[in-house]
């Protein structure tokens, strides 16, 4: 007995038409081509990246965590620019609160300093949450500057108290417990830890229904508001998690670097590195801002001692990459090899003759 | 004479096809009618000939000119004139002003300020009044109004009943007979077919991206329109 | 009385701040982007300016019959080369590559000069001043400055109201797509609008520089001022600029007098302030931005 709607599977291996109700048509499928060779890829890697302190000289190290800050910084800004579709030159506001919130916790309040680190990159994104109530009623251009603004404030502010070493900075005392060479290996080991959850994290958000709704309405917010995404909502976990990620980023900074003083930890450079970092990665991607940042890295290690020539080349490139390249270097690669290494869209699979008729009687 | 020859043309949005292979021409002087659905491509039909959306094949021929590749600024100096669907009167500038800003080309010929104000006197009525406070019927006077304003050889009019009481619509309709008596082309999209038969010459029907029916207006009967109209 | 003397300091200094934000405004308003190079391009103005006083032996006043038409032809060259090309790439990327800009502007000028704070010598003009009381005094310069802010907005105010290719402006703003079906070419409105925007900020540029001093990086702080000053007064409005930058100027002159330590700060706290509880800025203008 055959039931009625369904039909006997054609040998030349044709697709079965869907019997009536069975709700069966096109498949929607992670689209995950290459999913699992990146996966471990991306494990191998960090495998040998969390080896480096023990094979590595203190200079390699010193410099490795400086990349993984920086990976840190541009994931981060890609996810807010990228994503959400908001350019912003004042994340710096959060990075310098990050730094000045862990020396607080830790040499003023006897926090474990990695501990601290936590519980500041969680503050800033309390204090980024809060920020967006202001800096929300701007759009754009304006946008960006009003949370430049934002940043200049933080400093001002910061400046004026002396506890926190008022203009001239300060350092972090609570980590001198350690041996400097363990202190560097810790702090590294800290930093990858960072890193590798933020790229962790922002891609496993942008898989959730979060980071639909993210992609959407920065595509097309009319549109993805008609649909029902909350947009404002959804641009507001955005801001947020990026101020947990800047903040981590500075608290990685102060461990590292151990000064910090109000005029580098909010400065707008800060913003310019990141604008760098994803520019020449691409935007929009997740490995964009690791691509970015691992160039980013390499250029500042070679080229940084040019000092303004530099800088002018570095301001040029960005210019020509906006114009030329918006995809960045991970467009490029997207471009010719059509590899999506992190993927977290979806595609149509098309029907599949199954062996033995699936639906049959 | 002819005055307006569409070849043949297709339009995309993106991947989507919204016009296939659609052909229409107007004599000088003379007055079409486009009529179909919502959806059936005449505003893209429009917006292809007045230069707002690009082909991706086929041809447009204005006074004998391929203007096909021609951007949209440049046909208005040649004076194609389209009234867009919805109106687009710029908010912010006063009636006076959306009129003189139809007169940007300085077009020679009969249509001036004073002129379109006895044509039209609600619009007289309301110059100084801002764009965004106006009914929508007004709008649409001052739409016109702005249109004329460029001395058109060609008018484009979309959907100028939309949205408007019959009896604003009747007296809107009840100005082409001046716009043609100086000469004007009149290519008119509608979606109300009564009154497309009776303000036109000419009637072609568009139905998916494809003309369906086209013919005199006082030769089609209602069942070939409706026909062509839902495709059944 | 010390507080009306700030307050009038204040005018003087928001007139300048006026300028900047006028600049801005305007290719926001036409072209929806922000020039992120904005403050920056006005320091180039500075330094143009100076360099024409070194070379020629001008007086600053008299550079600007070159600095007014140079700075009109950069901001024809930045909206063609470009914004333009920007615009059609993606809505973030006018952003980004006018940043990119600023940088380079920035450190181009580093290294042409050097770090050292500059200004533009206007000699005894510049301290001149009306003694209206002991506590209050109206420099000449300050007064002048004001005077000139405001001759340059309404002269843009007139443009955009009166003149055929002002109105033609304004229905682009208002919606680029039927401007164009009326026979307007909107990137000639574009180009138009870069070089009266580059026009008013190489103004606001020199003017500054006889004021204070300035440094390669001060476009920065100009860019932020100018900002503010648009939010303040309300985005679209020519005076709403003139209104936002007055304000400004009065909250940093008077913050001076609260806290001498930070006046720009207390300017900054003014304007998140209207931005919580004002956000339309003061005059709103009635068309969306």
């Amino acid at each position: 007995m055959s039931a009625p709607a369904a039909a006997t599977p054609d040998p030349a291996g044709a697709p079965l038409p869907a019997p009536a109700g069975s709700g069966a048509g096109p498949r929607v499928r992670r689209s995950a081509r290459f999913g699992w060779i990146a996966f471990v890829v991306f494990a191998v890697v960090v495998g040998l990246m969390a080896l480096v302190p023990v094979t590595q000289s203190v200079g390699n190290i010193n410099n490795l965590t400086q990349l993984l800050i920086l990976i840190v910084m541009g994931v981060t800004w890609n996810l807010l620019a990228g994503y959400a579709g908001l350019v912003s030159i004042g994340l710096q506001a959060f990075i310098g609160l990050g730094g000045y919130v862990l020396l607080e916790l830790a040499d003023h309040n006897g926090v474990q300093p990695f501990l601290a680190l936590g519980l500041a990159a969680l503050i800033c994104g309390a204090a980024a949450l809060a920020t967006s109530f202001v800096v929300f009623r701007l759009r754009g251009g304006y946008f960006a500057i009003g949370t430049w603004v934002v940043a200049e404030v933080f400093s001002l502010i910061t400046a004026q108290v002396n506890s926190l070493g008022g203009g001239s900075g300060t350092s972090l005392n609570s980590l001198s417990y350690l041996e400097p060479l363990t202190r560097l290996k810790d702090v590294y080991w800290a930093a990858l830890i960072c890193a590798v959850l933020a790229l962790a994290g922002v891609y496993l958000l942008l898989r959730t229904r979060t980071g639909l709704a993210l992609t959407a309405t920065r595509d097309d917010e009319d549109g993805a508001r008609s649909l029902g995404v909350r947009s404002v909502l959804t641009r507001r976990i955005a801001f947020t998690v990026a101020g947990i990620g800047c903040g981590a980023a500075g608290g990685l900074y102060l461990m590292s670097n151990l000064d910090i003083v109000p005029s580098s930890a909010y400065s707008v450079n800060l913003s310019a590195y990141m604008i760098f970092i994803v520019l020449i990665g691409g935007v929009g991607t997740i490995e964009g801002p690791v691509i970015g940042a691992v160039v980013f890295w390499y250029i500042q290690l070679e080229f940084a001692s040019y000092g303004a020539y530099y800088l002018i080349a570095l301001g040029v490139l960005a210019v020509l990459m906006t114009l030329v390249l918006p995809g960045g270097v991970a467009g490029l690669i997207r471009r010719f090899t059509r590899v999506d290494p992190f993927p977290v869209g979806y595609t149509l699979a098309s029907e599949e003759p199954t062996s033995g008729g699936a639906q049959g009687p | 004479m002819i005055a307006l020859e569409v070849d043949a043309i297709d339009v995309h949005y993106g991947d989507f096809q919204a016009l296939w292979g659609v052909s229409a021409r107007v004599e000088l002087g003379g007055r079409l009618a486009i009529i179909g659905a919502n959806g059936a491509g005449k505003s893209t039909l429009l917006g292809a000939i007045a230069g707002s959306r690009p082909l991706t094949s086929g041809s447009i021929s204005f006074d004998g000119r391929d203007v096909s590749k021609l951007p949209a600024h440049a046909r208005v100096a040649l004076g194609i004139t389209l009234v867009p669907e919805g109106r687009r009167l710029f908010p912010s500038l006063t009636v006076e002003e959306n009129l003189t800003v139809g007169a940007f080309r300085r077009r020679v010929g009969p249509w001036s300020l004073d002129r379109v104000y006895e044509l039209l006197p609600i619009v007289a009525n309301l110059r100084q009044r801002r764009a965004n406070q106006l009914s929508g019927g007004e709008q649409q006077a001052v739409a016109i109004g702005r249109a004329l304003m460029n001395n058109p050889s060609l008018l484009l009019l979309d959907e100028v009943s939309l949205g408007l009481a019959p009896v604003i619509v009747q007296s809107l309709y009840a100005i082409l007979p001046d716009v043609s008596a100086e000469g004007t082309t009149v290519l008119l999209v509608e979606q109300d077919v009564g009154q497309a038969l009776a303000a036109a010459d000419r009637v072609q029907c568009l139905l998916e991206g494809r003309v369906t029916l086209e013919g005199d207006a006082k030769d089609l009967d209602r069942d070939s329109i409706r026909a062509a109209y839902f495709g059944v | 009385m010390v507080w009306v003397n700030a307050v009038v300091q204040g005018l003087m200094l928001g007139g300048l701040y006026a300028l900047f934000a006028c600049g801005l405004s305007l290719m926001f308003g036409v072209m929806r982007t922000v020039n992120l190079a904005h403050g920056d391009l006005s320091v180039v103005a500075a330094y143009g300016s100076l360099a024409l006083v070194d070379a020629l032996g001008w007086s600053p006043f008299t550079t600007l019959l070159i600095v007014i038409p140079g700075m009109a032809i950069v901001g024809f060259l930045l909206q063609r080369v470009i914004l333009d090309r920007a615009l059609g790439v993606s809505a973030l990327a006018p952003l980004l590559a006018t940043f990119g800009l600023s940088i380079a502007l920035q450190n181009l000028l580093l290294q042409i000069d050097s770090p050292d704070a500059r200004i533009l010598p206007i000699g005894s003009f510049g301290i001149g001043s009306w003694r209206i009381s002991s506590q209050l005094s109206i420099g000449w310069f300050p007064l002048l400055t004001l005077g000139v802010a405001i001759v340059v907005l309404l002269a843009i105010e007139l443009f955009l109201q009166r003149a055929r290719l002002g109105t033609a402006m304004r229905a682009t703003r208002d919606d680029a797509a039927t401007a164009q079906l009326m026979g307007i070419d909107t990137r000639k409105m574009y180009a138009l609008a870069a070089m009266l925007a580059l026009a008013t900020v190489g103004i606001a540029g020199v003017f500054l520089g006889m004021r204070t001093t300035f440094t390669p990086t001060s476009g920065s702080d100009y860019l932020i001022f100018a900002f503010e000053a648009v939010v303040i007064g309300g985005i679209g409005s020519v005076r709403g600029t003139l209104a936002g930058g007055l304000v400004l100027g009065v909250a940093q002159t008077v913050g001076a007098q609260i806290n001498a330590a930070d006046p720009i700060l207390i300017g900054h706290l003014v304007f998140l302030t209207v931005l919580v509880v004002r956000p339309r800025g003061l005059f709103r203008s009635s068309v969306l931005a």
